[in-house]
């Protein structure tokens, strides 16, 4: 067995130049240049509006050292349909060289995944077009200024879920919908979930993602400096604390295959993740323990789904 | 070369599409467009046509697909109306805004509500500042011809913009009408697929749609309207050798019976052909009517009318979208009436709406609007308030 990735294997190619305007510890911009280290230089990158596409692209000016196109909000996925099919005709048609493997990845927030660009998605992933799309999830609408999104978790503080004498942050009682298992119920080859304080794991599974025709989805947890109420210094820390804790699974799912890839053999409970960020600072123990139980029905079902126990129990 | 074939408006257009070859078709299903991509589809599932095809699921995504697949380098065709159209909205704007080319044929049908999927311009009047150039054909041969012209001239590297052409929903578009359907050879030799466009291409890396601050939003605007501007002499050239190579003439206005006409009526596509057959008759009668139709609607050709308006008494401007809260009640009228008078003409002008929501135009409907005109042509002061002409008041 060769030995594995380290972050130091990975290529040193950054196609995320310095000097977007992403915040200190944005998780987006770690996911994006790590995204981008797996596809290489020959890729076309599509964005719906979000905070990725806004600070990156400021004209005169674009952080991007690949070929970038931002169109609108609801519909990265078919402007990136578009884009493969415009390759596929032109190397027939011999404009392209038939050789060339140009890769197309759109990139979009939650909002522009779960709301307002689901249906594209549906329709991008139901045709099979050779498309990766990755959503970089930080659980609302940032760019706007932290709206509630259909990814926000239960308990969240939003701008438009605040916390006042009736409202105590996002109600929904329930986990949000699964992404994943709605990319799969569209019979898409790969699937996966990903996080940027495990960027190699990140790394592994964009470049094997994109070594599959077909549609793909990865699901990219994105810690938000202002949107969560964090330190950027602690970015990266709580996004691994969501794994740690359960409340995020790395896992994939490869033609009907499913795979954990960050066993969590002892978990965490989920408070340590949630004491750390300033939206969820009205919680309360009962309020928590809630979401812990959410958490342990997830572990369950995605062991269920791995046929054994990778996420282990809550330590004492 | 060519041969005269017996087509409806929507086959006509979908072999001029077929000999343009376009890369990428997307389309959503509307009637009256629908059977424009069915054909189209057929073209392609026989190997006639050599193109990608993309059944969205939307037409929001119908226009996204051709942008991403234009920004790609694809020639790229959609054809939509009414409610599609207006699903795709803002997207148009995005992508003569962002300068792709392409070809959209709307299929003119009134806009809902209530719900009604016959032929009006409600359509294709709601997206005239969207910043395509925009035709709109009157018979089956134009409505093909428009297509070999709205390729050439979008991808003209002084243009760079998108174009929609236009038919009558039903009236064009499913009625048969003979249409020379010239060889695919001389379609394509007359509109080459140019690749005069900057595209996302790995080797040159471009940023495109980018944040426009207030710094530079402006003056992405002003080079629009530098490229709209342009886009006239680009059509001027195009018409001029498309009727030498066809024999055909294309035309941004054509008019009919102006030189001695003392009122005349203008409008747009296919109800000008009642205008035209009644303004027979009333000639025999000796009034003097004549008739402008307009067919290149962006840019507007105000030189063109004025020119052909100039000996003209009094204007009737026919309108076939109601825009309500307006000062004239309709586009045409409002742009037409602003040509006249930055030309400094001293012609009068009213205005009818007719023909919404598939309501159809009789002879008595034309007597009716031309009785106008002669009521008033001597008069000072004419209504602004439009004549709703055949609607049970
Ligand atoms: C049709 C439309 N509606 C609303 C907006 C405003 N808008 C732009 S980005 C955005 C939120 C983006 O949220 P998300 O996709 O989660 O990305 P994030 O900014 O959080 O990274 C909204 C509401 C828009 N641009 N277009
Ligand atoms: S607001 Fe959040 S998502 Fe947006 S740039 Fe800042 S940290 Fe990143
Ligand atoms: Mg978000």
């Amino acid at each position: 067995m060769s030995k594995p990735l380290t972050v130091w294997d990975l290529p040193k190619d950054e196609f995320l130049a310095p000097g977007h305007r992403m915040c200190q510890g944005c998780a987006a911009a770690i996911t994006i240049r790590h995204i981008l280290k797996a596809a290489g230089k020959d890729v076309i990158v599509v964005m719906p509006t979000c905070c990725g596409e806004i600070t990156s692209t400021v004209y005169p000016q674009t952080a991007w050292r690949v070929p970038w196109i931002h169109v609108a909000f609801e519909n990265a996925a078919a402007v990136a349909s578009g884009v493969s099919a415009a390759i596929e005709a032109l190397k027939r048609k011999g404009e392209i060289p038939e050789e060339k493997d140009i890769k197309v990845i759109a990139i979009g927030g939650d909002g522009g995944t779960f709301d307002i660009g689901f249906q594209a998605l549906s329709g991008t992933l139901e045709r099979g077009d050779n498309v990766l799309y990755v959503c970089y999830d930080n659980e609302a609408y940032m760019n706007t200024g932290i709206q509630r999104s259909g990814a926000t978790p239960l308990g969240a503080w939003t701008t438009t879920t605040p916390v006042g004498k009736v409202w105590r942050g996002e109600w929904r009682p329930k986990k949000r919908k699964d992404l994943i298992a709605i990319a799969i119920a569209h019979n898409v080859p790969y699937a996966a979930t990903a996080n940027p304080a495990f960027p190699v794991d990140l790394y592994t599974k964009v470049k094997k993602a994109l070594s599959i025709k077909g549609p793909k989805l990865i699901h990219v947890l994105s810690t938000c400096v202002p949107g969560w109420r964090i330190e950027p210094e602690k970015a990266v820390e709580i996004a691994k604390l969501a794994v740690l804790t359960g409340m995020w699974i790395n896992y994939e799912y490869e033609n009907g295959v499913y795979r954990v890839t960050t066993p969590v053999p002892k978990r965490k409970p989920v408070s340590v993740y949630l004491r750390l960020q300033g939206r969820f600072r009205h919680l309360t123990d009962e309020d928590i323990k809630k979401i812990q139980e959410l958490v342990d029905a997830d572990v369950e079902r995605i062991n269920k789904l791995v046929g054994k126990q990778v996420i282990g129990p809550v330590e004492s | 070369m060519g041969k005269v074939l017996p087509l409806g408006g929507n086959y006509a257009v979908a072999y001029a599409v077929k000999a343009c070859k376009p890369d990428v078709i997307t389309a959503y299903p509307i009637s009256p467009q629908t059977t424009i991509v069915e054909r189209l589809s057929e073209f392609v599932a026989n190997g006639e046509l050599d193109a990608e095809f993309l059944h969205v699921e939307s037409e929001h995504s119908a226009l996204s697909v051709a942008i991403g697949a234009a920004a790609a380098g694809a020639r790229t065709y959609s054809a939509t109306c009414s409610q599609g159209l207006a699903l795709m909205n803002e997207l148009l704007y995005i992508m003569s805004h962002v300068r792709l080319p392409m070809v959209l044929t709307i299929v003119a049908r009134a806009l809902s509500a209530p719900i009604n999927i016959w032929n009006d311009h409600s359509d294709f009047m709601s997206v005239i500042d969207s910043g395509w150039i925009m035709m709109m054909s009157a018979s089956n041969q134009e409505a093909y011809d428009e297509i070999m012209l709205a390729y050439r001239i979008a991808e003209d590297p002084r243009v760079l913009l998108p174009v929609i052409t236009s038919m009558d929903g039903y009236i064009q578009s499913h009625v048969v009408e003979p249409v020379e359907v010239v060889d695919d050879e001389d379609v394509i030799s007359f509109a080459p697929k140019r690749k005069s466009w900057v595209t996302l291409d790995p080797d040159k890396p471009v940023t495109m749609g980018a944040v426009g601050d207030p710094n530079w939003y402006f003056e992405f605007q002003r080079q629009l309207w530098e490229a709209m501007k342009e886009s006239r002499a680009v059509f001027d050239e195009a018409v001029a050798e498309f009727s030498k190579k066809f024999g055909r003439d294309y035309s941004a206005i054509e008019t009919y019976k102006l030189d001695d006409a003392e009122v005349a009526i203008v409008g747009m596509g296919s109800f000008m052909g009642t205008i035209k057959a009644y303004v027979d008759r009333a000639r025999k009668n000796g009034v003097k009517v004549g008739t402008l139709r307009v067919k290149l609607y962006r840019p507007f050709p105000s030189e063109d009318i004025v020119r052909a308006l100039s000996n003209v008494k009094l204007v009737g401007v026919m309108d076939r979208a109601l825009v309500p809260g307006s000062p004239t009640g309709g586009f045409l009228h409002s742009d037409v009436a602003c040509a006249v008078r930055q030309a400094g003409l001293d012609v009068k002008t009213l205005g009818y709406i007719a023909g919404l929501g598939g309501k159809l135009l009789t002879m008595d409907n034309v007597k009716q609007m031309v009785d106008i005109l002669l009521k008033y042509k001597d008069v000072k002061e004419v209504p602004k308030e439009p004549f709703f002409i055949g609607v049970r008041e």
